[in-house]
């Protein structure tokens, strides 16, 4: 218990509690800028802003799951699945909506299970998102049969590539676009953290993080909140998988393994708690774009993936302990 | 020859929290062969001065000495090295292991590192015997009834050596032929020669088994009476509640309107039989019993945080539908629990954040939009009109002092549309001068019209505020005094547990 005046934390830590991350970051692009070469190439650049966005898109929703206290693991088969039932759709003659439609109220409704069982049956959502993980797993396959379906929908592929704003040499290649999964991703970036800031549904996810009984005995309606949370992860995971399933041209039930945890990861690295309460979209962008940077730098430097397994392993564990020292602090 | 000098003696213990002293200069002594009382209501120091003795927690200063020699405990395991067990009322045993293996935890008789287990067994049996249980000692614990886990408790404390054994409460959740068996053993350990210190609310057990008797209030050491011969229980009683109630609340009379609550046949988790109160605009009701006697399960039902099973809540002369805290809200009924920290406030959001949470709603542009002015306004009126210290509207509320903490959540409530307001211990852990501040914020809501009910087990507290008593016993009502009728005697007296018959 510290009093109201408080002795002062030790600036290391209270640079790191306000913009530790975004300084990791800063420096962690100028240093990759300097030392790794084509880094800072305007095909790198666009490359990368691609590679983050499927994470960034699913960080969105992951940072209300974590933010209110839970753990959503179900979104890494979510984005196959996404992208199979979308393929899908498209090969029986669907149109771009139906298909992209159906994606969406599929992952709803898996967010939505995995909302009513957390939230109303009050059961571990570790094990509960790591049931529906599988049994998503299960169904992607099933729905593919074992095998990537490919799309062959022109306005799809189409859209998925589309690029705003466009530059070209003189000779007509492409220098630098930012393509609409991309803006989807910044969108999305926009629209959670202003729902996260500005909306009674945002500071109510903080106050059940923070101390979920006290939040009910305030008058907020937890249960209701938690299956909302669950649910629009559950959609945006699946959409998510639609623009991944575009951008490749095929609905693949073997992409994106391991993605919950590079997207926990990196919501947990910029900051965002494990424990609930503390969470904010800078953290969030923060933290995905230095997990995107480190792993395109060591593709650049032609790291073998196993090592790359490490490094990251080693920074999920490291963010975890910052997490730790922060709470202590 | 002087009589001996008692083999226990507390010298001048005090123990502080930040913000509250718990205990005060208390000394005095307890001598071998005898079993020593300690009374005193809810909240006197008696569990504090039990975990100094047990060395939960090292006093802040003053000792206490065994057999003449001086202690300071800083661990349990100093104390239990002394020969000090306490035995508290939730047992501390693995239900999942055996009761022998329960009986020396922490220091099982082993060879080369391998637990050896027919010694473990032969001297649980022992242990056992020496109280006259029978029980198997390969028996696991959860397969005991509770009378009998007790019994390996004692067991455990004399496997230690412990000559000085205290209990708390123990007979709370005992049948009347359990806690015969108990008191026999009591009577027993004594006859061995230990000291046996006895915590307990019930009068009838300090004259059936006890010598000797000291009374806290407060913190403080009232009076120990080295025999009870000529001690008579209105005497006891008179000590524990003690002062005068002196007239530091600042009571006036208001005029009463309309019932603002009324409860019909209540029943619910914590009930042992339908409850029903009412409370009427600009009404104090005070709600006085000791720990355990179901106050806060009624409070929580009453605001729809558990399920009623029972039992019709009208507001202003409306029933209410309670599925939840957000209908109890609106309809017009606010719950200041009786524990902030666990849920009362969001420790890592701030000021403003906590104060606003359940106004916000009301207050909205566009059905989910926050308006920031209102935000900053509200939190500053109430901060401003409930003298809240803080630096800040950002600051993060766990920073802030009990009392300040509690003035907040006060402002959250009223930030609402308050027609009843329900206080759970409101001035728990809080400073004498934030206390006063809260008195006055609970008259002046009554003298504005809201039905309050404030639960207390600070009887001075109750009876101070409340212009009636309602006490509870046990799960339900036991009583209800108007102002006039509501003496600390017949308030105690009514929360008092009623009698068991012991076959002792």
């Amino acid at each position: 218990m510290s009093s109201p005046a408080g002795k002062p934390a030790s600036p290391f830590l209270t640079l790191l509690d306000r913009a530790g991350m975004q300084l990791i970051l800063g420096a962690l692009i100028l240093v990759c800028w300097l030392t790794v070469r084509n880094f800072g190439s305007p095909e790198n650049i666009m490359n990368l802003l691609l590679q983050v966005s499927t994470v960034g898109i699913v960080a969105t929703t992951m940072l209300f799951c974590l933010a209110s206290g839970n753990f959503d693991l179900s979104v890494g088969t979510l984005i196959p699945a996404g992208g199979v039932l979308c393929a899908l759709v498209l090969r029986h003659g669907g149109g771009l909506l139906l298909a992209t439609g159906t994606a969406l109220a599929f992952g709803a409704l898996v967010g939505l299970v995995n909302g009513v069982v957390v939230a109303r049956l009050k059961i571990n959502a570790l094990i509960t998102t790591l049931s529906t993980m599988m049994m998503v797993r299960g169904i992607a396959f099933v729905f593919a049969d074992g095998k990537s379906i490919g799309i062959g929908n022109e306005t799809m592929l189409n859209l998925a590539n589309a690029a705003f704003p466009v530059f070209r040499s003189s000779s007509g290649t492409v220098l630098f676009q930012i393509t609409l999964p991309v803006w989807i991703c910044l969108g999305l970036f926009g629209l959670f953290g202003f729902i996260l800031q500005r909306t009674t549904f945002g500071r109510n996810t903080l106050a059940i993080g923070g101390n979920e009984e006290a939040a009910r005995l305030a008058g907020i309606n937890v249960n209701r909140v938690k299956i909302t949370i669950f649910t629009m992860q559950g959609a945006v995971a699946a959409l998510a998988g639609v623009l991944l399933a575009a951008r490749l041209g095929i609905g693949d039930p073997k992409t994106a393994q391991g993605s919950e945890l590079s997207i926990i990861s990196a919501c947990v690295l910029g900051g965002v708690s494990l424990s609930g309460g503390i969470g904010r979209m800078s953290y969030v962008i923060a933290g995905v774009f230095i997990m995107g940077i480190v792993e395109n730098a060591m593709n650049l430097l032609n790291i073998d993936s196993f090592y790359q397994y490490i490094v990251r392993g080693a920074i999920l564990l490291g963010a975890v302990m910052l997490d730790c020292l922060k709470q202590r602090s | 020859m002087g009589p001996p000098s008692p083999f226990l003696q507390f010298e001048d213990v005090t123990k502080t929290y930040p913000g509250v002293t718990a205990l005060s200069g208390v000394s005095f002594g307890v001598g071998t062969g005898s079993v020593h009382a300690l009374m005193g209501e809810n909240g006197a120091g008696k569990s504090t001065l039990l975990k100094t003795l047990s060395g939960s927690h090292a006093p802040t200063s003053g000792r206490l000495r065994l057999d003449g020699v001086p202690h300071v405990f800083q661990s349990t395991a100093d104390a239990l090295a002394a020969g000090v067990a306490v035995i508290y009322q939730e047992l501390h045993l693995v239900p999942g292991m055996t009761v022998a293996e329960n009986i020396y935890l922490g220091h099982l008789p082993a060879r080369r590192g391998l637990v050896d287990r027919a010694s473990l067994r032969a001297q649980a049996a022992a242990q056992l015997r020496r109280l006259g249980e029978d029980i198997d000692p390969d028996t696991l614990l959860a397969d005991l009834p509770i009378g009998q886990r007790q019994m390996v408790e004692i067991a455990k404390a004399l496997s230690r050596g412990a000559r000085v054994i205290a209990f708390d409460e123990p007979t709370s959740s005992l049948s009347a032929r359990e806690i015969g068996k108990l008191f026999t053993v009591i009577r027993d350990l004594r006859a061995q020669g230990c000291v046996i210190l006895y915590v307990t609310h019930r009068m009838e057990e300090i004259f059936k088994l006890c010598d000797a008797c000291t009374v806290l209030r407060d913190g403080r050491h009232v009076r120990t009476y080295a025999t009870l011969d000529g001690v008579t229980p209105a005497g006891l009683v008179q000590d524990m509640v003690g002062r005068d109630i002196a007239d530091v609340f600042g009571y006036a009379p208001r005029p009463h309107g309309a019932p603002a609550l009324e409860a019909g046949g209540l029943l619910g988790c914590g009930l042992s039989a339908p409850v029903s109160l009412s409370v009427a605009q600009g009404e104090i009701l005070g709600l006085f019993g000791l720990i355990g006697a179901g106050r806060t399960e009624l409070m929580k039902l009453l605001f729809g945080a558990e399920p009623l099973t029972g039992g019709t809540v009208r507001v202003h002369g409306r029933p209410v539908p309670l599925r939840s805290p957000g209908d109890a809200i609106a309809a017009g009924l606010a719950y200041c629990t009786e524990d902030r920290k666990r849920d009362g406030i969001v420790p890592i959001l701030s000021v403003m954040e906590n104060c606003n949470v359940s106004a916000r709603p009301a207050h909205v542009r566009l059905g989910c939009l926050i308006d920031d002015a209102w935000e900053q306004a509200n939190a500053r009126q109430q901060i401003d009109s409930l003298k809240v210290r803080t630096p800040s509207l950002t600051q993060l509320i766990k920073h802030l002092s009990g009392g300040n903490q509690q003035k907040v959540i006060l402002g959250r409530w009223l930030s609402t549309n308050i027609r009843v307001l329900l206080l759970d211990e409101p001035t728990r852990g809080i400073d004498i001068g934030a206390k006063s501040d809260i008195y006055q914020i609970i008259f002046r809501l009554a003298r504005e019209g809201a039905g309050i009910v404030v639960v207390s087990s600070d009887l001075p507290e109750v009876l101070g505020l409340a212009d009636r008593v309602a006490v509870m016993r046990e799960g339900a009502i036991s009583a209800i005094f108007t102002r006039a009728e509501a003496t600390p005697e017949r308030v105690l007296a009514a929360a008092l547990p009623l009698e068991k018959t012991t076959a002792a």
